[in-house]
């Protein structure tokens, strides 16, 4: 039966990671997909490695090199079905604030030989480069929205992610809201449902590590901040943070004039 | 570049099974190794650049996204080193809980490391995933063991990777005893298993290759180190955390892919479990160290392919001490305590469970990050991991291709390199050599 094994692919592009180890943590659906599929590259896992082409890929990481963005090209042409993993794939990550700062600068800041680093101005999302069948948020990743994912991917369905905010998983969970009891400033009404409300559930504010939801309403979220009597830089500055480069997050830090 | 006639060049081109992605090239020339690269493919990301200008309390949330595999590490060593800056200490239960999730990430990662990494190594396997057709119990023991670490980070982090409940002076919420109780039977048999794995990786196969090394670590006055204490070495250093810059320095060198760590001058040094094992052997609780006897291991361990039982007696050891926290807990009365910004440098160096991490932040009054300086782990045993290698492929020159780069991968996860925790590995362009 081995002939019909869909075969699976991981890549990992600028990334720490994070969302790979939150795959090899599925242990005990790993160890029944490994019996579905035929893992066909997967460095962090595995030495062995097959050429493709992939019925199914998976890339962690976005792209900031000039090598990448060839490399990428590549990957997609191998695959059938490519799924971008993480804030890194998605939106370009916490290391696409550069793209709103000098490079050069960082590069010096970093680097005693500046010469020798070879790097583009930017970090950015697997999307602006090549076709995307699936973008999965999450800095990392949840486990279950990934198990989903390949599963309904295998079965040829449509996974079952919602794309509202995690202010509505909250009050749909019945939990206090940490904004208007605690007065805390939290990222929840614009932020991509999909953690499980893990920040409000420890009495934190949502720093928005899932980016935002479809269609967020991120000027209004602004005002309920400020009436919160919150500085406008640290409102730019939480929009300007992991998915700073998410299209909705970037329009609303720099909507400020910064 | 050299001409490939006489001279045997080989290249591993993507390493598997070490987290991140990274490359080997070894040049030999008149049958002795010539050079030794261990190329790293991992983009910089520049953490250190725009770290400056946030605010230092998201400190410990944005270096998290450094390492995936270690980001307590990550937060430990930036509150420490945000909380040296303002003059505050953390102690008591907060201390203690900080010190459990610490030990939750031990045993995920070292656990992740033996059973799915290098285990199979020994045992001649591409993966963990392969070993488990022919030993299901084991690697069953190995999964149920790794998960236990995620449950203990998920208790006191929110989650395992980049855990949300860690802040400067604290958590954002402390458990419950009853929470914390929940644990202990998964823990009592975490410790069992941690054991068992002590035993097994005893009985694999070590190749001689024994070296007079320079270990460095952290030293406490009555722990094994995690948090706190003051840098060693075997040698003779005997440092503050602060002095730290004073006698390590880091630099961009041409023909490599890193920038080089170096202590005192020139001298290569290693950390990590190993490094911390021979330092601290007295510090270990008396059923570890019975443990390590049992193994065939002395309180000094100089061969870094026995790496594999110190990481597993460390895990045993974060079992231990997870169990005697749960035992001694009352919670806080608050989850955090209060941290006010000040215009100062702060340092901070904890184990990483890959080694020594260290932080030091300049803050201003009003809480903005100035500068900061992270020096990981995998950067300090770059240059080790190439010394070891060309010791090592000398004597196995004549080993057919095949088992030649496999020995050589295996030496390289001996020190389990995170490569994309390293803030600054680079893809460097390599100069021609005449
Ligand atoms: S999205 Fe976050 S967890 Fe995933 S690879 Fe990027 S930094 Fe790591
Ligand atoms: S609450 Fe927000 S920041 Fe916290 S884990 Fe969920 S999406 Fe991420």
């Amino acid at each position: 039966m081995n002939i019909s094994k869909p075969k699976l692919a991981v890549f990992k592009f600028a990334s720490c990671d994070g969302c790979q180890l939150t795959l090899l943590n599925c242990e005990d659906a790993l160890l029944s997909i490994a019996g579905e599929i035929e893992i066909a590259h997967f460095l962090e896992a595995s030495s062995a490695v097959q050429a493709g082409p992939y019925d199914l890929t998976l890339v962690e990481g976005s792209i900031t090199t000039p090598q990448d963005a060839e490399r990428i090209q590549e990957i997609r042409k191998q695959s059938k079905k490519l799924i971008s993993i993480g804030a890194c794939a998605t939106a370009g990550g916490i290391q696409a604030l550069r793209n709103f700062k000098n490079v050069d600068d960082f590069i010096s800041v970093v680097y005693a030989h500046p010469d020798y680093i070879d790097t583009l101005d930017t970090s950015t999302a697997i999307s602006e480069h090549v076709r995307v069948d699936f973008e999965l948020r999450g800095c990392p990743i949840d486990q279950a929205q990934l198990i989903e994912l390949i599963t309904a991917l295998l079965q040829s369905r449509k996974p079952n992610i919602p794309t509202h905010s995690l202010c509505m998983d909250c009050k749909q969970r019945g939990m206090v809201c940490v904004m208007v009891s605690q007065g805390t400033a939290c990222l929840g009404p614009v932020t991509h449902a999909g953690c499980g409300v893990l920040c409000p559930a420890c009495n934190r504010g949502c720093y928005g590590c899932f980016g935002p939801m479809e269609t967020p309403n991120t000027a209004s979220l602004r005002t309920s901040w400020e009436k919160l009597g919150i500085a406008t830089k640290t409102i730019d500055q939480a929009f300007c943070g992991i998915n700073a480069n998410a299209p909705a997050f970037r329009k609303e830090h720099d909507a400020s004039g910064k | 570049m050299h001409q490939e006639n006489e001279d045997r060049s080989f290249k591993v081109e993507a390493l598997a099974r070490v987290e991140g992605e990274g490359g080997l090239t070894v040049k030999m020339k008149d049958g002795k190794v010539a050079d030794v690269q261990l190329r790293i493919f991992e983009p910089p990301r520049f953490f250190e650049a725009f770290l400056r200008d946030r605010q230092f309390t998201e400190a410990p949330d944005i270096t998290a996204r450094i390492c995936g595999i270690c980001p307590v590490a990550y937060q430990m060593s930036a509150s420490h080193a945000m909380e040296d800056a303002c003059g505050v200490t953390v102690g008591g239960a907060l201390r203690d809980l900080r010190r459990m999730l610490y030990c939750g990430e031990w045993i995920e990662s070292h656990t992740l490391h033996v059973y799915m990494l290098h285990a199979p190594d020994f045992l001649g396997y591409d993966s963990g995933i392969h070993m488990a057709k022919d030993f299901p119990d084991i690697v069953e023991r190995g999964l149920r063991l790794k998960k236990i670490g995620n449950t203990l980070m998920t208790l006191l982090g929110g989650r395992s990777v980049h855990p949300v409940n860690v802040r400067l002076g604290g958590f954002y919420r402390v458990p419950t005893r009853s929470e914390m109780a929940a644990l202990k039977p998964d823990l009592e048999w975490a410790r069992e298993a941690a054991l068992q794995t002590v035993q097994w990786v005893a009985g694999f196969e070590f190749p001689d290759f024994e070296q007079d090394y320079t270990f460095v670590s952290l030293r406490h006055a009555s722990e094994y180190p995690i948090n706190e204490g003051r840098i060693v070495s075997n040698k003779g250093l005997d440092i503050a955390i602060s002095e730290y810059e004073q006698h390590f320095a880091e630099e961009h060198v041409a023909h490599s892919t890193a920038l080089h760590s170096r202590l005192d001058g020139n001298k290569l040094y290693f950390v990590g479990p190993m490094a911390r094992y021979n330092l601290n052997f007295d510090r270990l609780p008396d059923a570890v160290q019975k443990a390590a006897e049992a193994a065939g291991l002395r309180q000094q361990c100089r061969n870094p392919f026995q790496g594999i039982i110190i990481r597993s007696l460390e895990i045993l050891y974060a079992c231990e001490e997870s169990l005697r926290i749960i035992d001694n807990y009352k919670p806080p009365k608050l989850p955090s305590v209060a941290v006010p910004p000040k215009d100062a440098i702060g340092y901070g160096c904890t184990e990483a469970p890959r080694g020594l991490l260290y932080h030091r932040y300049r803050i201003e009054g009003n809480g903005k990050i100035r500068e900061a300086k992270i020096v990981p782990p995998t950067s300090q045993n770059q240059r080790i991991i190439e010394d070891d290698l060309s010791r090592l492929i000398p004597k196995i020159i004549d080993f057919p291709q095949d088992k030649l780069k496999h020995r050589c991968e295996q030496a390289i996860r001996n020190y389990d390199p995170c490569i994309s925790c390293s803030t600054h590995f680079l893809d460097l362009k390599i100069e021609e050599a005449d």
